[in-house]
Formats: C-alpha cells, sequence, structure tokens
C-alpha cells in the first residue's frame, strides 16, 4: 500500500504575523517558515503505518518555491521514502492546489492521499475535498482516527461540531487529518542524515499540464478590531457586581 | 437568478446556523436584481424540517431531497446532489409539470463542520473556487474573511459565474422566523427532487455525539471555558455547576481537549467552534492567539488567570488575577445566595 502525504509550507505558527502597511498581504520577509502543523501529523500519521506493516511506501508532495525543499526533507527525516517538489513561486489557490495534486495522484496511484484539514495561513479548509471530487474518491475529513480493515476500507473517525462520527470508505480515499490524530515526533540525528539521501523530484505546474488559473483577488488584507484593553477586578463580588450577574 | 441555501438540521429541526446563512444570503441578494432565495433541504424523513422553513419569509423556493441515503450527511452523496441541480440550471416540479429555468448565482451554507466537508467538493466539481468562513458581504462577489488564525481579514473577490460560500454564523445575525410557523398555508412552494443513487464509496458506520442538556455552544449566551489550568476532568465539575447557575455553555481550549478534560466538541479556536455570546469566561487558559480566534466575537470577555501576563489578558474586558480554585467555589456560593 502507498500513501501520498501533502505538504504545505506556511508561516511558522508560533510567529506573530503583522498586517503589512500598505494592507496588500501579510508580512513574510524573514519570518520563520514551517510544516503547516495539520500537515504534519498527516506526515506522521503515514510514517507510523508504515513502521506498523500496513504500507510500503510513504510520498511526500509539495507545492511551493525552491525553499520548500527544506520542509519536505524535515519531512523524509520522519521517515517518508521520498519527495515531489512542484516548483513555483506564484500564489496557488485551494483549486489549483487540488488539481496538481490530481495529476500526481494519477502518476503515482496511492492507496490512501492524506492532508492537512486545513493550513494555518489561509486557514480554507477547501484542498483534500476538493481532491476527493476530481480524483472521485471518498473523503474522511477531520480525521482523529484512522483504521485500515478488509476488504479494501478504511475506517475513519471524524471530529464533527456534534462529537464524533465513524465512516466506512473504500480505497483508494483522500483523508484530512485533524490535531488529535497524533503528536509528531521530533526527528533523531541519525534519520536528518539519513533524509539528506532521500531523493526530492523536481518540476513544476507546467510540466503536469496545470496552468494556474486562480479565481479569487485579494483586494485588501486589513488588521481586525482591536479589543480595548480591560480593567482589572480585585475580588469576585466586584467581577459579580461588574457583570451584573 | 437564484441563491441557493443549503439548511442545516438534524432531520426534526433547522439548525439556528442556517437563519444566520439567511441573513448573509439576503444581504447578497440586495446586492443583484430579480434574485429569489432558494432553500435547499437534505435529509431522510425530514418533513418537519420542511414544515418549518415553510416558516421564513423571503424564500421564494423550498427544495427537498427526502431520501434514505441522506440519514447520515455524506460529502459523496451531498456534492453531486447540488452539482446536479446548479448545473441542469433548472428542475422539474413534479405535480404541475412546469419546468423552472432557475440560474443559480450563489451557493452558501455555514461553516459546521457538514458544511465544511462539502462545499468544497460541489466547488471543485462545478470548477469554481470555494470561499470560506465568510464573515461579511460586500457586493455579490466580495467577501471578508479571517485568515491566519483571525490575526488578519482579507476582502476577497470571485470571478467565478458562481460563488460557493460557507458563513461563519456568529457573524451574522438570525434571520427570524414568520409567526406563523408551521402555517399549512404557506405560500413557499416546495420541490420535492427526485431520488438520487448512493455514490457507494463511502458509509456511515457509527455516531458517538455529545449529549448535554446545556444550551449549545455557537448560540449560547453566556459560555464558560476551561484551559489546562483546570488540571483535571473532575475540576470542570465546577464548571458545570457555574453552566448550570448561568444558564451558560462549556467550552474548553485544545489543551483542555487534549489532555483528556473534555470531548472534542468542546473545543473553540481556529480549529475549533467560533462563539460569540454576550459573556465569555475564560478560566484557567493562556489566551494563544489559536484559542483567541475562536472568542473575539463575544461582546464581553472575563479572564480569570494567577498569571498576570497571561495574554488573555490582552483581550479580557474584566481581569481577575487569581487562583481559578478559589475563585469558582466563591462565585458558585455568590449566585447561590444571589439565586
Ligand atoms: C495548528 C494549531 C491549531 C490550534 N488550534 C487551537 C484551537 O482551535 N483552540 C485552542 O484553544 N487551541 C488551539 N491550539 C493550541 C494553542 O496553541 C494552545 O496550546 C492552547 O490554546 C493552550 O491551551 P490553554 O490555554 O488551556 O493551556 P496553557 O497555555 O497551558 O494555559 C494554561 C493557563 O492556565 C493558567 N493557570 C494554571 N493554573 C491556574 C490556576 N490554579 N488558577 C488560574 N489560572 C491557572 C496558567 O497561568 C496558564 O495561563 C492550536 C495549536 C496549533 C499549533
Amino acid at each position: 500500500m502507498k500513501i501520498l502525504v501533502a505538504v504545505k509550507r506556511v508561516v511558522d505558527h508560533k510567529v506573530n504575523v503583522r498586517v503589512k502597511a500598505d494592507e496588500t498581504g501579510i508580512e513574510t520577509a524573514n519570518v520563520k517558515m514551517a510544516i503547516n502543523p495539520f500537515c504534519e501529523i498527516a506526515i506522521e500519521q503515514a510514517v507510523r503505518f508504515k513502521e506498523q506493516g500496513s504500507v510500503d511506501e510513504v510520498v511526500l508532495v509539495c507545492i511551493g518555491p525552491k525553499e520548500a525543499d527544506v520542509q519536505l526533507r524535515a519531512g523524509l527525516a520522519f521517515g517518508a521514502d521520498r519527495a515531489i517538489l512542484i516548483r513555483t513561486d506564484e500564489e496557488v489557490q485551494s483549486l489549483d492546489v487540488a488539481k496538481i495534486l490530481h495529476k500526481i495522484v494519477q502518476e503515482e496511484l496511492p492507496d490512501v492521499v492524506l492532508l492537512g484539514k486545513q493550513a494555518i495561513d489561509t486557514d480554507n479548509n477547501q484542498t483534500g475535498q476538493m481532491l476527493a471530487a476530481l480524483t472521485n474518491m471518498p473523503q474522511g475529513t477531520f480525521a482523529s482516527n484512522i483504521v485500515f480493515s478488509v476488504p479494501n476500507t478504511v475506517k475513519v473517525t471524524r471530529e464533527v461540531d456534534g462529537g464524533l462520527v465513524t465512516l466506512a470508505l473504500s480505497l483508494p480515499a483522500v483523508i484530512t487529518v485533524d490535531l488529535r490524530l497524533n503528536i509528531p515526533r521530533y526527528a533523531s540525528l541519525p534519520n536528518i542524515m539519513k533524509a539528506k539521501r532521500k531523493v526530492i523530484t523536481m518540476t513544476s505546474p507546467v510540466s503536469l499540464g496545470v496552468s494556474l488559473s486562480p479565481r479569487l483577488t485579494t483586494l485588501k488584507v486589513e488588521s481586525p478590531p482591536v479589543r480595548q484593553a480591560g480593567v482589572k477586578v480585585a475580588d469576585v463580588a466586584e467581577l459579580v457586581d461588574k457583570l451584573q450577574l | 437568478m437564484a441563491i441557493l441555501i443549503v439548511a442545516d438540521h438534524d432531520n426534526h429541526t433547522l439548525q439556528a446556523a442556517t437563519f444566520s446563512v439567511l441573513t448573509a444570503a439576503s444581504e447578497i441578494a440586495k446586492h443583484i436584481r430579480d434574485t429569489e432565495l432558494h432553500l435547499l433541504i437534505i435529509g431522510d424523513e425530514c418533513q418537519s424540517v420542511v414544515a418549518m422553513a415553510q416558516g421564513i419569509t423571503g424564500l421564494s423556493k423550498i427544495l427537498v431531497s427526502d431520501h434514505q441515503i441522506h440519514q447520515y450527511p455524506l460529502a459523496e452523496n451531498i456534492a453531486p446532489l447540488i452539482f446536479s441541480l446548479v448545473q441542469e440550471q433548472g428542475h422539474c416540479n413534479d405535480e404541475n409539470r412546469v419546468f423552472d429555468k432557475v440560474e443559480y448565482s450563489h451557493i452558501i451554507t455555514s461553516a459546521g463542520t457538514t458544511g465544511k466537508d462539502y462545499q468544497p467538493r460541489v466547488a471543485a466539481l462545478l470548477d469554481v473556487a470555494q470561499i470560506s468562513d465568510i464573515i461579511s458581504v460586500e457586493s455579490a462577489d466580495t467577501f471578508k474573511r479571517p485568515i491566519y488564525a483571525g490575526k488578519a481579514i482579507a476582502t476577497v473577490q470571485s470571478s467565478d459565474a458562481i460563488k460557493v460560500l460557507t458563513v461563519r454564523s456568529s457573524a451574522f445575525t438570525a434571520a427570524s422566523l414568520t409567526t406563523e410557523l408551521l402555517a399549512i398555508e404557506s405560500q413557499v412552494p416546495v420541490v420535492a427532487l427526485a431520488a438520487q443513487a448512493d455514490s457507494g464509496k463511502s458509509a456511515f458506520i457509527k455516531a458517538e455525539l455529545t449529549q448535554s442538556s446545556r444550551p449549545e455552544l455557537t448560540t449560547a449566551k453566556i459560555v464558560i471555558s476551561g484551559g489546562r489550568g483546570m488540571q483535571n476532568a473532575d475540576n470542570f465539575e465546577l464548571l458545570y455547576t457555574l453552566a448550570d447557575q448561568l444558564n451558560a455553555a462549556v467550552g474548553a481550549s485544545r489543551a483542555a481537549v487534549d489532555a483528556g478534560f473534555v470531548a472534542n466538541d468542546l473545543q473553540i479556536g481556529q480549529t475549533g467552534k467560533i462563539v460569540a455570546p454576550e459573556l465569555y469566561i475564560a478560566v484557567g487558559i493562556s489566551g494563544a492567539i489559536q484559542h483567541v480566534a475562536g472568542i473575539t466575537g463575544s461582546k464581553v470577555i472575563v479572564a480569570i488567570n494567577n498569571d498576570p501576563d497571561a495574554p488573555i489578558f490582552d483581550v479580557a474586558d474584566y481581569c481577575l488575577v487569581a487562583d481559578l480554585f478559589e475563585v469558582l467555589p466563591e462565585l458558585i456560593a455568590v449566585l447561590k445566595v444571589k439565586d
């Protein structure tokens, strides 16, 4: 069995992002970049399946600038086998990401595509579902548990508004992961060294036959309204009084 | 032209989120000449939902797909249904054999876990973008939405003919029902859609839903949340007691969920639920940006934390620097006396 894991390069979640003064976007110059935390969980899960013997090969795929090889190496150091970098310096919107991943799926024929449920920059939560539509695969979104079962089925427990729901999906399937699925490992030094020798294949949207066609234009990016600084209350009595409880 | 609103419901009642989506849809309609609002109800044995929807003013039509395959909402079945509805740009009204020509400009639903599941799938089938979590309508094609956990608000314009949207329901006030709720003589015509085959690709196995007699988190007037500072699940009893005194819902930070103090559906934040109550009380929560992303719509925020430097105090209106294990029993006692 083969798992394809999509990996997005984003501003590190610990960075306190700032809106550019001209309101055209977010300040990203000299900002620390990292693997989207949800994608990291997806990589971890794929590698765990491999370690348990239920999966033979884990392939990472990233769409981004050439610097994204740093994130791919980090993912390879978890234990993934090889990686594909689809190089572009353009902004790639969810539908185009899904179209590019669709091409990779056609080449690689994975049994499962694992993605993060959302990227923490755009907070879109769309790509996995779009890929499922394009590939006509079933989808298990917001997964907190994944169990393979016979025949050719995967059981996915999803975190939904009311609690948890479990679905059975026929393979091949698209699964997007939630935070609770696992806690990603820290790669060991030997594995980081090993990852240096693993193969990262480079390609581009054009070579895959996808011409990017962004449908959304960002007219403005502004800071949210700031909340006024509050007041200190001395004790419970004052709090109850202020809130008129 | 028409706007297609997809209803949130549990086969019995329409959920509050749909009334906020109706408000967003009406705001879009204001920017379009001659448009109608159509409500799509997808479910199984959902007659009572249809009856309730007939009490909504402003709707021109209710489309119903009442079928066993929709007992549980599966994206693999819902997306093709919506796609065919929009693709055909019309549908047959069985009873009087009228073929209505409709052009849908927008497909809109709430950004709950169901809408987030199928809307991107619908958009990809239509080969259009999807816009998630809109918090305001600027025009028929331009919307505002939070990005980077709400640290920035983007204004985005769509060039697609059909806009597929999810709405952050807490950002729009709920439309109201007419007094003729369940009115049999309602003017809103109901169109039954033809049955459709199951995709055969996914199947519902089981649901483990949280049972609670307390108000629903996303619509409650008061929300009390606990974080890692609560230390364990047992201590959450303090919050439950307080919540019952105030008729409040109970929420939690991701850390409290991860530590197993409470169920995952209580999580508030960037990747959990978005709340906008009159009063939000954060107890033993540090105020990480990912948590704050889910609470900034609250009218009044109270923070109880023993660390005077906790970032939650930067967004709170009332700050109580104290040990929660002293504050909570005291608060419960005071409210008991007042009761
Ligand atoms: C991609 C991503 C997404 C995330 N999404 C979310 C999300 O949606 N929602 C969310 O909440 N988090 C989310 N997180 C996690 C978030 O970053 C924080 O780790 C989390 O919110 C911290 O929870 P906490 O405030 O309960 O815990 P802590 O940060 O550990 O804070 C505990 C607080 O309790 C206080 N305290 C301790 N004891 C007492 C006492 N006796 N009396 C009073 N105060 C006390 C402490 O001073 C401290 O401020 C996400 C993280 C990532 C990386």
